[in-house]
């Protein structure tokens, strides 16, 4: 055989070789990157319907969704409104998942000063989430929702959820 | 087939097969090791050691152990500790040696800072051991989960949130990945999913990985050999002969083995003194009473802080907004792979003859405890502003190194 059939073949077989042993590895690369993909009973499990009318003014009630806390805080007649605010049964609501947008800790509230403290990394919100201290670089989320009556539903995305978002308020 | 003699001793026999004499000289008889040298060039067997116990420990801690998020908690703090016959011992010495294995790590790194013992022929060691500080806190931080308590939860809550990455506004929000934390969690939140994941990282493919990367250092150091205390360049070819001539006091090496494991030996039992009264006297040091409250996703700690080995980055990561902190913090774990470069000068001598590189590696060293320190207090007042200006120090530091070595005279 002459040399250059001979580089020939070698080439030829390592194109195979490389072309299938790759193959291989991205069909076991999806495969794996499929298997941490969140469950689809975990996904299927995102809805919770929340009354909002037991809630007092100026306390913060703490519900969950999606493993999450959910802030729900009626204002008093003496809190700022805002434009971030639900109105639910003519009251004002502060609604929001209670994790801190710089890492996720759960910021607390203090009814006295009416915001919230993050102690993790000492951020600070006001009362409808807008942040008053860095490091969070955003407002508090507002998970999306949709009013029905009294009852608030976490997970779907009401027409007042979607006012919010065009406006570009839900974070 | 290879032509094999009737071997006349278990020696030969295996030598025949194996080639264990050669192994013996290329690792040990004839592996040498310059005299001048002190007590902070046995750490590595050290860390060797720590990292057998922590594997044995671990061991019999993994046959109890329920990686079930409503089950964890109870399986390490009621059944390992309470019912297992010396569980006890097992959990305790896991926990000391994870957090001494730390100690033990910054010593060694910070003695080859001092030597210089990254340059000339020895870049290779310097990297893959900045790989494995990698690895033991990946290691650290997925066996810090296991237990699922709310130091657990917290700590998996906010530095897998790390992944998520710059804020929306940054760079147009191309580097922000809600998705890629959920992916990573297997959940909206750290639950069974997590734990899973994290449990097999633990006790499986992480130990794999650092058994790897740990033949692979003692690999890079052969040829080059250790450096010694003046950053002598050791002809070990006529050292070597010398030893082998019976000239042992001129020579300026030893032989690995057994002449200098008996020292690693000696200092091995100083160190494990030490472990073993943090062990039996001293436990509480590795257990913090706050992880002794059960995960509870509805509750974050008044204080939330890493372990201490790790306050210095978080401390770090700090004083700044989400996304100025974010570039601080890859900064802070990524700087230190790139020290052999960034030292521009040729010498290898001891900080302590390189003039300006010693007040650099001082202040390196006492920066890193300021913010070992900061990172641990609550971020408020006056901490704050200590902590601001440590971690301005740091990549100030780090900025000047190139320079500072371009300056410095060769020897």
């Amino acid at each position: 055989m002459s040399d250059k059939s001979s580089e020939r073949r070698q080439f030829i077989t390592g194109l195979g070789l490389a072309g299938f042993t790759g193959l291989g590895a991205i069909g076991a690369l999806y495969a794996a990157k499929r298997s941490w993909d969140p469950l689809p009973s975990v996904k299927s499990a995102g809805f919770t319907t929340i009354d909002v009318s037991p809630a007092k003014e100026n306390q913060l009630v703490v519900e969950k969704w999606r493993g999450k806390p959910i802030f729900i805080l009626k204002k008093s007649a003496e809190m700022k409104k805002d434009k971030r605010d639900l109105v639910i049964g003519g009251a004002n609501y502060h609604i929001s998942i209670g994790l801190c947008t710089h890492l996720g800790c759960i910021p607390s509230y203090r009814p006295d000063s009416h915001d919230f403290l993050c102690a993790c990394h000492g951020g600070e919100f006001d009362a409808s989430g807008n942040v008053t201290k860095s490091p969070p670089p955003s407002p508090l989320v507002i998970p999306p929702f949709k009013i029905d009556g009294t009852k608030l539903v976490l997970g779907e995305e009401g027409p007042e959820y979607k006012k919010l978002k065009d406006a570009g308020l839900t974070a | 087939m290879a032509h094999f003699k009737k071997a006349n001793s278990l020696n030969e026999w295996m030598d025949q097969r194996l080639g264990v004499n050669t192994l013996k000289k290329v690792m040990q008889s004839e592996y040498w090791i310059p005299k001048d040298i002190n007590f902070l060039w046995a750490m590595g067997m050290v860390l060797a050691a720590t990292f057998g116990i922590l594997v044995v420990s671990g061991i019999f801690l993994l046959m109890y152990y329920i990686p079930d998020t409503k089950l964890a908690f109870d399986s390490v703090n009621y059944i390992t500790m309470t019912e297992v016959g010396y569980g006890w011992l097992w959990r305790h010495v896991h926990g000391i040696g994870a957090s001494l294995v730390f100690l033990i790590i910054y010593i060694h790194m910070f003695t080859g800072i001092y030597y210089g013992s990254y340059k000339r022929g020895r870049e290779l060691i310097w990297l893959s051991g900045m790989l494995l500080f990698v690895l033991f806190s990946a290691e650290a931080f997925s066996g810090y989960m296991l237990p699922w308590g709310q130091m657990s939860y917290w700590a998996g809550m906010v530095i897998t949130n790390l992944f998520e990455g710059f804020s929306p506004d940054f760079a147009g929000g191309a580097l922000n990945s809600p998705a890629l934390v959920e992916w990573i969690r297997g959940d909206y939140v750290p639950d069974q999913a997590f734990l899973g994941r994290f449990f097999m990282l633990h006790v499986f493919l992480m130990p794999l990985m650092i058994i790897g990367v740990i033949v692979l250092h003692f690999g890079t150091l052969r040829l080059p050999h250790v450096n010694n205390q003046e950053g002598a360049d050791i002809d070990f070819d006529e050292a070597a002969a010398l030893w082998k001539a019976g000239n042992k006091k001129e020579s300026k090496v030893i032989p690995f083995s057994p002449v200098f494991l008996s020292k690693d030996v000696f200092v091995l039992g100083v160190y494990f003194i030490l472990f073993f009264y943090l062990v039996f006297y001293n436990f509480s040091f590795a257990m913090d009473p706050v992880n002794f409250d059960p995960a509870d996703g509805l509750k974050t700690p008044a204080h939330i802080y890493p372990e201490w080995y790790f306050l210095w980055s978080y401390e770090i990561l700090r004083p700044f907004s989400k996304d100025l902190g974010l570039l601080a913090f890859i900064f802070a774990q990524g700087i230190f792979f790139a020290l052999p470069f960034l030292d521009r000068s040729p010498n290898v001598a001891p900080a302590g003859r390189r003039g300006l590189f010693n007040i650099w590696f001082w202040i390196l060293l006492i920066d890193c405890i300021i913010l070992t320190f900061m990172g641990k207090l609550p971020p408020e007042g006056i901490w704050n502003v200590i902590g601001f200006w440590a971690a301005i120090t740091f990549f100030a530091l780090w900025i000047a190194l190139p320079i500072i070595t371009m300056l410095e005279k060769k020897k």
